[in-house]
């Protein structure tokens, strides 16, 4: 192989020269076919051994002997991402369906995300102005920089779009020029379909007999890719790949990783993640069955165990020393420190149309103001790792939306160079942001050292899950507002959290400086043309640890800013559908506001134990309103009917993006009727599903959702659908009851089913 | 030491204590991983197995307490050989990260077993216990009608 290498190294320098996207390099048994990133020097993290700089090439696809295998770059937690990104490539590469392989790209800089930063820039998502655009392109910059191989933001889609395209469309081409070579044909008489070249006279070499020789051709330019009119995976309903393995119990999480003499382990710590252990007292631990081992890590106290539940019996009866946390100690008094921060200098204006002050200055102002609580993600799967420190290698088997900064931090841990660390990204038992987080991977690698050569599995218990999370800030808004006629004419908009971004950056040691987005995200780049129209962020500091929760900010500011527009619409005696409608000129938010009024049946009449609710939010690039149903019973308030209306610019996968959007509703409509994380002593109150309940079966609404394609992208559609589930609930509890509710969850003030 | 019958086999537990969940014997004995842990509280049903056909919690029931034969989401079905249940949940496409799947599918054809045509009031009824944060439950409840569907037609 070493030849070869050395061909290929020298092809990409010259690659480089001619600013080429994509091309091949020989791997072993095969060849790799990806986007070249000859500015960007990166190593192909399937070419191992090769100089740094020489195989600058972001492997998609890989053909060896045994066939064809896609490397999808971003990790499955539930979203199909693993089968859009499949598709995007086995489109061009025509494939069959059945034959495609899918397997997590290892932790590599080639494999960063580039789109997951733009949600963060201070341009409307819709705004494709020169301006916005120009700043897009430094925020790819800043994400190489970063060089983040996150999963989150609904970011795959858009940062996969060309580049899985590109890879599958390079490498068909690739095929075409060996058989051709092969044939001593012209490359133009020849074919490709499922998995195959095919001549005039309907030979067929597979893809799997032709990759030695793919290996060696020269891709001279940029392939074309198909029209959108000759699609035959993308834009239809196509079965997930993962589906059979996971209603079989086959498909493996990392809390189903086995080795060897395993050891199981769990975790004492103290009032939250990452938090120093000065002392400890483990006696009674120590005596207890199957107990092995007792480890001190920084933030905690494991034991070792044989098996899981050994280990979690003999963790709850250890104590922990430590000193007392800084921060107020009870959720009343970090609310006061968020409703503190609205005196102080603000942390960003991002919109600021006419003149509100004085247009506030006089007349009938109305004044409101909201709060939400903190969070947990609550997955199904509670956070685990597997870790193994054996001869100088580490081996990690963790579900995770971050395998670059597994490598940092298991760097910083074991001082092994990076060419002995290993990170084995598994399917995940739910994400949702939880699983970018650090803690539980530092734990698992922490024990691993101190008992090197013995495999160990972390899980956390229940209660361990539920108490020690990164939750969703706690957060307020402050609102003035006035009324003229029919419209609302000015609206004056505050929002305080603590920072996610300096909390989640800061643990993994990087700063961000400049305002943090996330506490205006989803407001001041709504499509409202309200006429005067201020949005501030304000900033009170991290108190317990912050983290990204399904859509990130949205997921607080749609309930904000969505009920004060319902309260306006109602105080202004309008039709809140149609006040909405007229203050939106954006046309693909007016059209998914006009498809659900007309799926949910707006403006029609309901017995009088029904009521809807409607809310609007744009977020990750995708306008989607929503409008629920509830029904007054004997047991109390039921949500019937959900009906979500999206746009995702170029719907891929229509079957999955439903999936993705009623699952994100129903998220949204968990947290809004049940959902809330208290603090008293420092210590997270809640700890498993009977006082941090969700959503249960007999809860769920019938859902009909709708996809529009009006957008001027394509977009991701992981987060869009939970943001307006709040508000859209809140909303029609109002029309129900006449009781207006400014604080979530909603059942502190209603009874439900 | 107990003995089982898990999925028609004999085993002999020799490193669990009778007191230990029967779920832990499966996953970290056994190597039975199909069947998840979740909550351990029985609250949120992605441990259910049979036991004599019998949905229960594998998470709260003690290994020492069982008396009868136990099926995993291994013993149900296979990619290879589908039980209807499991047809029908890759049919409707269900899952979504697919964690609780196996606890939803064990429930869902427990219940099919005692209730061939269930409601979809019994559906919400045997079906409540399990979780599901991804909130496939419009695809679950579809599903459980398909599978009533295909058990019929044998």
């Amino acid at each position: 192989m070493a030849r070869k290498q050395k061909s290929k190294g020298s092809r990409a320098g010259k690659i480089a020269r001619r600013t080429f996207l994509v091309g091949s390099l020989a791997v072993a048994g095969g060849v790799a076919f990806g986007v070249w990133r000859y500015k960007t020097p990166y190593g192909n993290p399937l070419a191992e051994g090769l100089k740094e700089g020489e195989a600058a090439l972001t492997p998609f696809v890989k053909i060896d002997a045994d066939g064809v295998t896609i490397i999808t770059p971003r990790a499955e937690m539930g979203q199909g991402i693993h089968s859009t990104l499949a598709a995007l490539v086995a489109e061009e590469l025509d494939m069959a369906w059945d034959d495609i392989r899918v397997i997590h790209g290892p932790p590599a800089k080639a494999y960063l995300n580039q789109a997951v930063l733009e949600e963060g820039l201070p341009y409307a998502a819709i705004d494709i102005s020169d301006a916005a655009e120009r700043m897009r392109v430094i925020a790819k910059g800043a994400g190489k920089f970063l060089a983040m191989q996150i999963t989150g933001g609904s970011s795959s889609i858009p940062d996969g779009f060309m580049k899985m395209r590109l890879a599958g469309a390079a490498a068909r081409g690739a095929l075409i020029e060996a058989a051709a070579q092969r044939l001593g044909v012209p490359a133009n008489v020849l074919v490709t379909q499922e998995g195959a070249v095919v001549t005039r006279d309907g030979t067929r070499i597979a893809y799997t007999d032709l990759a030695m020789e793919a290996a060696q051709v020269d891709l001279r330019k940029k392939p074309k890719l198909k029209p959108q009119s000759e699609w035959r995976y993308l834009g239809k309903s196509m079965p997930r790949l993962d589906m059979a393995s996971k209603s079989t119990g086959t498909a493996q999480f990392s809390i189903d990783v086995r080795l060897p003499d395993m050891l199981f382990a769990s975790v004492k710590m103290g009032p939250h993640i990452l938090y120093p252990i000065k002392s400890y007292d483990a006696s009674k631990a120590e005596t207890m069955p199957g107990v092995k081992q007792i480890v001190k890590i920084p933030d905690g106290v494991a034991v070792l165990a044989t098996n899981t539940w050994n280990a979690m019996q003999a963790a709850k009866t250890i104590r922990v020393d430590y000193e007392p946390p800084s921060y107020p100690l009870t959720t009343d008094g970090q609310f006061d420190a968020l409703a503190q921060s609205f005196a102080g200098d603000s942390d960003s204006e991002n919109r600021n149309d006419g003149d509100v002050d004085t247009a506030l200055s006089k007349g009938n102002i109305i004044e409101r103001e909201y709060k939400v609580p903190y969070l947990a993600h609550a997955t199904m799967e509670p956070m685990n790792a597997t870790a193994l420190l054996k001869n100088g290698r580490l081996d990690v088997w963790a579900g995770n939306q971050l395998p670059t900064q597994i490598v940092k931090e298991a760097k910083a841990i074991t001082k092994l160079s990076v060419e002995n660390i290993h990170v084995h990204t598994t399917l995940m038992g739910g994400g949702f942001g939880r699983r970018a987080e650090m803690d539980y991977i530092k734990q698992a690698i922490h024990i691993a050292k101190a008992v090197e050569g013995t495999p160990v599995k972390l899980t956390y218990s229940r209660e361990n899950d539920t108490q020690y999370d990164a939750y969703r800030p706690l957060a307020m808004a402050r609102f003035r507002a006035k009324l003229d006629g029919d419209k609302l004419v000015a609206l004056d908009s505050q929002f305080a959290a603590p920072s996610i971004l300096s909390s989640q950056f800061g643990r993994i040691g990087l700063s961000m400086p400049g305002p943090d987005a996330t506490i205006v995200q989803s407001t001041w780049d709504q499509p409202y043309d309200f006429a005067n129209f201020r949005v501030r962020g304000h900033r009170p500091p991290v108190m317990m640890p912050i983290g990204s929760w399904r859509s990130v900010g949205a997921s607080q500011n749609a309930f904000f800013l969505e009920s004060m527009i319902d309260e306006m619409a109602h105080e202004a005696g309008v039709d809140p559908l149609e006040f909405r409608l007229s203050q939106i000129t954006h046309e693909p938010s007016r059209k998914v506001l006009e498809k659900v009024a007309e799926m949910s049946g707006w403006g029609g009449e309901l017995l009088p134990d029904r009521a809807r609710g409607v809310a609007f939010c744009l977020s990750f690039g995708v306008p989607t309103a929503e409008v629920i149903e509830v029904l007054q019973t004997d047991d109390g308030i039921k949500i019937d009917k959900a009906f979500a209306a999206v746009d995702v610019g170029t719907a891929l996968d229509p079957r999955n993006i439903e999936a993705q959007v009623f699952g994100a509703m129903n998220f949204g409509l968990a947290a809004a009727m049940t959902g809330e994380i208290t603090i008293s002593n420092g210590y997270v109150e809640q700890s498993n599903f009977h006082d941090y309940d969700s959503l249960r079966m007999y809860q769920a609404p019938s859902v009909k959702v709708a996809i529009l394609e009006n957008g001027e992208k394509v977009r991701g559609i992981g987060e869009p659908g939970t943001p307006p589930a709040a508000p859209a609930l809140a909303n029609a509890v109002f029309a129900l009851t006449g009781k207006r509710i400014r604080d979530l969850p909603l059942r502190n003030h209603v009874k439900f089913i | 030491m107990v003995d089982l019958v898990v999925n028609g086999q004999k085993k002999t537990v020799t490193e669990a204590t009778d007191d230990t969940p029967l779920l832990w014997v499966l996953r970290d004995e056994l190597g039975l991983t199909g069947t998840k842990f979740g909550c351990g509280i029985a609250m949120c049903g992605a441990c259910t197995v049979h036991i004599d056909g019998q949905a229960v919690r594998s998470c709260s029931y003690p290994v020492g307490e069982v008396d009868g034969e136990i099926t995993t989401i291994e013993g149900l079905g296979n990619p290879q050989a589908l039980h209807a249940v499991q047809k029908a949940w890759i049919d409707n496409q269900v899952a979504q990260c697919g964690y609780c799947q196996s606890g939803q599918i064990m429930t869902a054809a427990a219940l099919l077993a005692e209730v061939p045509d269930p409601t979809d009031m019994q559906i919400d009824q045997a079906m409540s216990g399990n979780l599901c944060r991804c909130g496939t439950y419009p695809r679950i409840r579809a599903a459980v009608h398909s599978a009533a569907k295909l058990m019929a037609e044998g």
